[in-house]
């Protein structure tokens, strides 16, 4: 059977799945569309969490990030995990008990405010858009590679099927869509991961296979791989080699801001306890890790494969006992096939610029050391002659460099749509909410029934996946600034306002609005500074270097100090300013104690 | 809902706790697999330090013990203060 064959017979049944579970699990009041008519187990909760927070780029691009960085990267292990202990602790069970559908709704409840509610859900759009539009794409390019469609045919299939899915069936139907999904990708992701692991160190389990001891040395295998890549002139794996400061605050960017996604946060709104919720957030992470800490197995191990196929040395650590990779082996070898076939994709290339027939790999850039210095001089090196390598290929490309059998391709293949959609369906289930609940029943037709309410919720789902697909198509500028915009604001406004209405009985309306603005605006001068304004290029004030940052902090990172300044001028104004009323203070002293949350409440 | 008094008291015994769980969130991260990483270089795992594990793998598994005690220790908390559902 061929590869084609087999990837459209395992996506074709994923797809029949979610459609199957679409059917079954049809929306049929706004209780369930918006929140699931609160009914989900805390454990299906969290395995939907995790597939609903996993996006493409935990699943295609993080290992990548890691393999080319090594510990440096450890930035997005911690930040994309400690995120949840905040969830747990600070936010989640007080916004369960609170009991309503959306995010805005108690920020605008909480402030008494029509503004504040606004100002969140215009951070909740921009958040959640410029989210989207990363999936939408990672959804085309999945497609593309796979099935041999282009990728805005492969952008409408799977626009196609989250409209099918989540139209129906809103949160319910997204719920346990996710939940399907959540195991088709993280069986896509461990299958190759234990054979390599098996492969190279014999555990069997990844994660204790990256601090076990390379078969083909016989010493430990992170002091092999940075052995061989500090020999090719990179920097070391394991080593600390950037600024510690900014280390720290992006990590907690990250963490703040995944505590203040408005579509992870939703998902603990289905639960039907506070307790749940606490539990729930629990059993997400546990999920998630599941993932993410099989991640710098599979970054370390696949940068280790490919440094080995380039040098067949390196497999024993001696980097320089063979010659490199021949053209021709590349060519012709069958069991690297997998560089031909990514090479057609313009993720991988090579090119032997001093014409000896040999691809030699090795870091141009960087500080030479003696043996490189020698190597390069004796056989007249041009340059590296491995001229791409694209991060994402050590995820997708795993089981073609392991020799794996096609069916985990093919399961790879379904696992990185699942990982995509899952996500997508999650923050559109987030956009829609955020207009036919806070905008069209919270500020322009308050009176609307429960019936025209569902309806209007279906309509703008539809046009969201509508308006997604489309900015998937013709990706804007800021599109792949996912991490500064969409974090930085989530950290900058969201999580602070949330917290703060929680633990403040004190904080109004003034503070809460004040503080949102400064935070948002001082994140977005920032970010807008070093990247251009509104990320078009050549708008930028000053280049985007860590010299040239304030005080080494990246744009990425500054989400953080947005947060001190949100939570600085909240308190000050609402210092200044008079208290909030009794019935609000009442409202969060019973937000504080789970007696009473009850089931979904009518409103 | 109990009396003011009592809500009172439980909200301090969890903001006790919060504290407790946010110290030693911050340590195993940002401490252990960051900032404190050079005074553990001497302690091996694995071809590499204890940092370089806590900052990979160990954060997350303490993150994942931390968030199940909290929960277990509040619902004992709900119950001894007569607010749980």
């Amino acid at each position: 059977m061929s590869q084609f064959t087999l990837n459209l017979i395992v996506i074709g049944a994923s797809f029949a799945l979610y459609i199957g579970i679409a059917i079954w699990a049809r929306a049929g009041s706004t209780a369930e569309f918006y929140a699931a008519n609160r009914g989900v187990s805390p454990v299906m909760n969290g395995m939907a969490t995790a597939a609903d927070w996993m996006s493409a780029a935990s699943f295609i691009s993080m290992a990548g990030l890691i393999a080319f960085t090594g510990y440096d990267n450890s930035t997005y292990l911690m930040g994309w995990t400690g995120g949840y202990v905040l969830l747990a602790m600070l936010l989640a069970p007080y916004l369960r008990k609170f009991g309503k559908f959306t995010v805005p709704e108690f920020i605008g409840d909480r402030f008494y405010s029509g503004t504040a509610r606004i100002i969140g859900v215009i951070c909740l759009l921009i958040i959640s858009i410029t989210y989207v539009i990363g999936q939408m794409t990672g959804v085309g390019v999945t497609f593309s590679r796979y099935l041999e469609v282009s990728s805005s045919t492969g952008l409408w299939i799977g626009a196609a099927l989250v409209f099918v899915y989540a139209v129906l069936g809103g949160m319910k139907g997204i719920t346990y869509t996710q939940v399907a999904q959540y195991i088709v990708l993280i069986i896509a992701y461990t299958i190759p991961a234990v054979f390599i692991a098996l492969q190279l160190t014999g555990h069997v389990l990844p994660q204790t296979g990256l601090f076990g001891t390379l078969n083909a040395s016989d010493t430990k295998f992170l002091a092999t791989l940075d052995q061989v890549v500090t020999d090719l002139g990179f920097r070391s794996y394991t080593g600390h080699h950037q600024s510690t400061l900014d280390m720290v605050l992006f990590t907690m960017a990250l963490m703040i801001g995944t505590a203040g996604l408005p579509h992870v946060i939703i998902r603990f709104f289905t639960v039907p306890k506070v307790a749940d919720a606490r539990k729930s957030a629990g059993w997400a992470l546990v999920f998630i890790a599941l993932l993410y800490t099989v991640a710098p197995a599979v970054g370390s191990m696949s940068r280790f494969n490919l440094t080995a196929t380039m040098w067949p040395g390196a497999e024993t650590g001696q980097t320089f006992s063979q010659p490199a990779v021949s053209l021709e082996d590349i060519q012709n070898r069958d069991d690297l096939h997998w560089m031909r076939n990514w090479q057609v994709t313009g993720l991988l290339n090579w090119e032997d610029k001093n014409g000896d027939g040999l691809i030699q790999y090795y870091n141009e850039a960087g500080a030479a050391n003696e043996q490189l210095a020698a190597v390069i001089a004796e056989q007249g090196l041009q340059g590296n002659e491995l001229t791409t390598v694209n991060n994402d290929i050590m995820v997708l490309a795993n089981p073609e460099i392991a020799n794996l059998p096609g069916w985990v391709i093919a399961i790879v293949a379904a696992g990185g749509l699942a990982a995509a959609l899952s996500t997508a369906a999650g923050l559109l289930l987030a956009i829609s909410g955020a207009v036919s609940h806070d905008l069209i029943k919270g500020a322009i037709n308050p009176g609307i029934s429960e019936k025209g309410e569902l309806f209007a919720a279906r309509v703008s789902m539809g046009v969201s996946i509508l308006v997604a697909t489309i900015l998937g198509l013709n990706p804007p500028g800021f599109a792949a600034q996912t991490v500064a915009l969409a974090f930085g604001l989530a950290a900058s406004s969201i999580f602070p306002v949330l917290m703060m209405g929680i633990f403040s009985t004190r904080m109004n309306k003034e503070g809460a609005i004040a503080g949102m603005l400064a935070g948002v605006i001082a994140t977005l001068v920032y970010i807008f500074t070093y990247k251009g304004w509104f990320f078009i290029s050549g708008t930028n004030m000053l280049p985007d270097t860590a010299d040239a940052w304030l005080f080494g902090i990246s744009p990425a990172s500054f989400g953080t100090i947005g947060a001190v300044i949100n939570f600085a001028v909240a308190y000050l104004v609402s210092s200044a300013t008079k208290e909030p009323p009794a019935e609000v203070r009442d409202l969060v002293e019973s937000i504080r104690v789970p007696r009473g949350a009850g089931g979904a409440q009518a409103h | 809902m109990s009396d003011r008094q009592s809500s009172n008291a439980y909200w301090q015994a969890n903001l006790k706790l919060i504290w407790l769980c946010m110290i030693i969130w911050a340590l195993v991260s940002y401490g252990f697999g960051i900032i404190l990483r050079p005074i553990l270089a001497g302690i091996s795992v694995g071809g590499t330090d204890l940092g370089f594990w806590f900052a990979q793998q160990g954060s997350i598994l303490v993150f994942i013990a931390l968030i199940f005690f909290y929960a277990w220790r509040m619902n004992r908390l709900d119950a001894e203060h007569g607010v749980d559902e």
